[in-house]
């Protein structure tokens, strides 16, 4: 199991601005429908970038395809230098609908990407217990996914997917099943995860407002078919306290700027 | 299934199994497997006999008899039931005994009571048939939306006019889906009554093919019975399959 | 009232044993014994050993035929769940045997493997063996799609997916239909009881209706269905304990 990474493993250059993941070209159809066509886009390395645009503009398409879980029709995925050609041990997704196994613990759905690559069940365990700590579940180890509200289901899913230990995160809707409240906490956590844990994340969102209050850089995407129109990249409130970052002008004049040009492509 | 870049059809395969069967018959393996081809032969020759017809109407009747009681009886005890609480918590577990016991073993005692005859047969259809139909209806008419039950409260609907233009209509899908699992169900019913009731109907002609050896005759019934029994419940499915669109969303 | 579900139930039980009981007094027939006497009989079947006898005997298909159909309709099920090319070849097989009534087999069987274990194994196991094949292949069929692009996403092997996600996601779903299977092996080793030749329960039924001794007839019966609702009961109650998890995780609020 060459591909097992200590944790904290920092030999990756972290300093140097490049992009951790590149897509180039890339074209996607189902049948007669054209989803990406033509898509190009870098990921610069330990930023989180948000892919936001309407329903059916194929951002989940591009997410699972830079994950290897669907096949590009044509062009080119690079992940650090390497070609994407399937899922690999340099990716990690957390799901949507959270992707948990319902008869499983807490523990050994957070263990289970590295039960996977044969770790030994006493280290992984250490490692998956340190994530449940990380994300704030710590005392819900033996509990199992039904005993959780839907918040706390994915913090188990991105546990799962920080345990592991991959450069690149990919999060599919992660919020979009989590009630308003916990969302806002989870925003939070989220920032803090990206300016601790030097990782380069990708995220999918409908929501302006949560894209706008994450991101590094939003990659707006248009549908039918998907293109990126825009690409943004905040600068004055990235530092700034959490709390702060919703009363910022910038943050409000970027979540109006976005709402012009998607409004006219609501249903 | 995908074959040369063809979508193959989803029973096709029976086709193959067909063949199958008919190479065994030609190579004379058993005498119990006649090839496929002498069998459909027979089948076309029995089909007109006397024998063949009365024992099909006979079958028809019982089990025309048999589902009419089911659904009549089956479709208001398990709406009431839905209804009524009281009714529900008496009725309930009765209702789940008789969906999972052995069946078969009350047949003795409806020949005994009833004697050797169709009301016995019509009887076990009924029996095989009715119990899920009950609990379908039942769990249709609870999962009936408050807010729909409400709204025709809100519009003055009458109990009556309720129960015709909303309750029925809203729980149709689940109870045609008990329908079409009670109908397989009784279809069973009729055949296993006959057997042990042997001589009516299709358990007759049985006992008169299997005493005198005729392999071509026997696979020939059971090649109609199958296909009809098929028939009966691809049909009851496509019914189902009209209503489901407002079933998946309410 | 915290014992209203049971006390109903009690109540229920009382009317309807009661009415039994009022019906086999007047009598409604000569062959309608009353809940007593039927009660009675039951006692003294038990007490000298003829119910347990029979019960060896009866079990023996019954028990035979489940296992084979267990152990060939998982197999077969997961077989068909997992290959396209199966379930085209194998599916309709066993839809068209869950639709058919495959009692009418039972006069064959008997002409090509005569009257003893062998035919009373086999009606059992047609009778179990279609609901149990589908299920599993269903289950196997609908295993959700987030779990399996989970399990690839995290670099699983096809072995590990089978093991590790698939099995286990079906389970719940195959276990009713094991359920489901029992159930109408009870049906079928009664039938094959009744039609082919009596032995164990279905010979006290046989005998005691030839000689009128219908308590008799009647305790047999009832102890064949009461275990029968009993053993799948508890089934089902081992069941809900197992997969208490599996039956609402999938909930996404």
């Amino acid at each position: 199991m060459s591909q097992i990474k200590p944790p904290h493993d920092a030999a990756v250059p972290v300093s140097s601005p490049e992009s951790a993941v590149s897509v180039r070209n890339v074209s996607k159809s189902y049948g007669p429908v054209e989803a990406l066509k033509n898509l190009s886009l870098e990921f610069p390395r330990g930023e989180l970038t948000s892919l936001l645009g309407p329903s059916g503009c194929g951002k989940t398409t591009l997410l699972k395809i830079i994950a290897g879980l669907l096949p590009a029709d044509a062009g080119d995925i690079e992940v650090n230098g390497k070609r994407v050609t399937g899922p690999g041990s340099d990716r990690a997704f957390v799901f949507q609908d959270f992707a948990l196994l319902p008869w499983a613990s807490v523990i050994r759905n957070v263990a289970f990407g590295l039960e996977l690559r044969g770790v030994a069940k006493s280290e992984r365990e250490a490692i998956a217990e340190k994530y449940i700590g990380n994300v704030g579940l710590s005392g819900f180890e033996k509990a199992y996914p039904h005993e959780l509200s839907g918040g706390m289901r994915q913090r188990v899913g991105l546990a799962r997917a920080l345990a592991v230990d991959s450069q690149v995160l990919l999060l599919d809707e992660p919020f979009s099943a989590v009630d308003e409240q916990n969302r806002r906490k989870f925003q939070e956590d989220l920032l803090e995860l990206v300016r601790h844990e030097n990782k380069t994340f990708i995220f999918v969102t409908h929501s302006i407002e949560e894209a706008v209050y994450v991101s590094d850089q939003i990659a707006i995407l248009l549908p039918r078919p998907s293109r990126v129109s825009e690409i943004i990249r905040p600068t004055s409130f990235r530092n700034k306290d959490v709390e702060n970052i919703r009363r910022d002008p910038e943050y409000l004049d970027i979540v109006d700027e976005i709402w012009a040009s998607l409004r006219t492509y609501t249903e | 299934m995908t074959a040369f870049g063809y979508k193959l059809p989803a029973m096709s395969s029976l086709l193959i199994w067909g063949l199958l069967w008919e190479v065994i018959g030609q190579m004379n393996l058993t005498f119990f497997v006649p090839p496929l081809t002498t069998v459909i032969a027979t089948l076309f020759s029995v089909i007109g006999t006397p024998a063949f017809v009365k024992a099909m109407t006979e079958t028809a009747y019982a089990f025309g008899s048999g589902v009419f009681f089911a659904i009549a009886i089956g479709i208001p005890v398990g709406i009431m039931m839905g209804k009524s609480r009281l009714l529900d918590e008496l009725l309930l577990p009765w209702v789940n005994i008789f969906l999972s016991a052995p069946l078969t073993a009350l047949v003795p005692v409806l020949m005994v009571l009833f004697g050797f005859g169709m009301t016995s047969i019509i009887i076990t259809t009924t029996l095989f048939g009715i119990w899920i139909i009950i609990l379908n209806s039942r769990a249709g008419v609870m999962q009936i939306n408050r807010s729909l039950v409400e709204m025709a409260r809100s519009f003055g609907a009458s109990p009556l006019d309720a129960f015709f233009r909303i309750y029925f209509w809203a729980a149709l899908p689940e109870i045609l889906g008990g329908v079409r699992i009670g109908v397989i169900r009784a279809v069973k019913g009729v055949i296993i009554g006959q057997l042990l009731i042997s001589i009516v109907g299709f358990g007759a002609l049985f006992e008169l093919y299997s005493s005198n050896f005729l392999m071509g005759h026997f696979w020939a019934v059971l090649i109609v019975l199958f296909a009809m029994a098929f028939s009966i419940s691809e049909f009851l499915a496509y019914l189902e399959r009209r209503v489901a669109y407002y079933a998946a969303k309410r | 009232m915290q014992h209203r579900p049971l006390i109903l139930k009690l109540l229920s039980a009382f009317l309807v044993f009661g009415a039994w009981e009022i019906a086999g007094r007047v009598p409604v027939s000569y062959a309608f014994p009353t809940f007593f006497e039927s009660m009675d009989a039951l006692l003294r079947l038990t007490l000298d050993g003829t119910m347990f006898k029979a019960y060896a005997e009866t079990l023996k298909p019954l028990v035979t035929g489940v296992a084979i159909s267990a152990v060939l309709g998982i197999g077969l099920g997961l077989w068909i769940g997992l290959s396209a090319r199966f379930d085209w070849l194998f599916s309709p097989i066993f839809i068209v045997m869950q639709a058919a009534p495959l009692a009418a087999l039972i006069p064959l069987l008997v002409m090509a493997y005569g009257i003893g274990l062998t035919s009373k194994v086999f009606v059992v196991c047609i009778m179990a063996m279609p609901v149990i094949v589908l299920n599993t292949s269903s289950a196997v069929r609908n295993t959700p799609v987030s779990l399996k692009e989970m399990g690839r996403s995290f670099l699983a092997t096809d072995r590990d997916t089978l093991l590790k996600i698939v099995i286990p996601a079906a389970s719940p779903v195959i276990f009713s239909g094991l359920r489901l299977g029992i159930s109408a092996g009870f049906i079928g080793a009664i039938l094959a009881e009744l039609k082919i030749t009596p032995t164990g329960v279905g010979d006290i039924i046989s005998y005691s209706r030839s000689i009128a001794d219908y308590p008799s007839m009647y305790a047999a019966i009832f102890s064949i269905i009461l275990l029968a609702v009993l053993f799948l009961n508890l089934l089902e109650k081992f069941e809900n304990y197992l997969f208490e998890g599996n039956n609402r995780g999938y909930v996404s609020d």
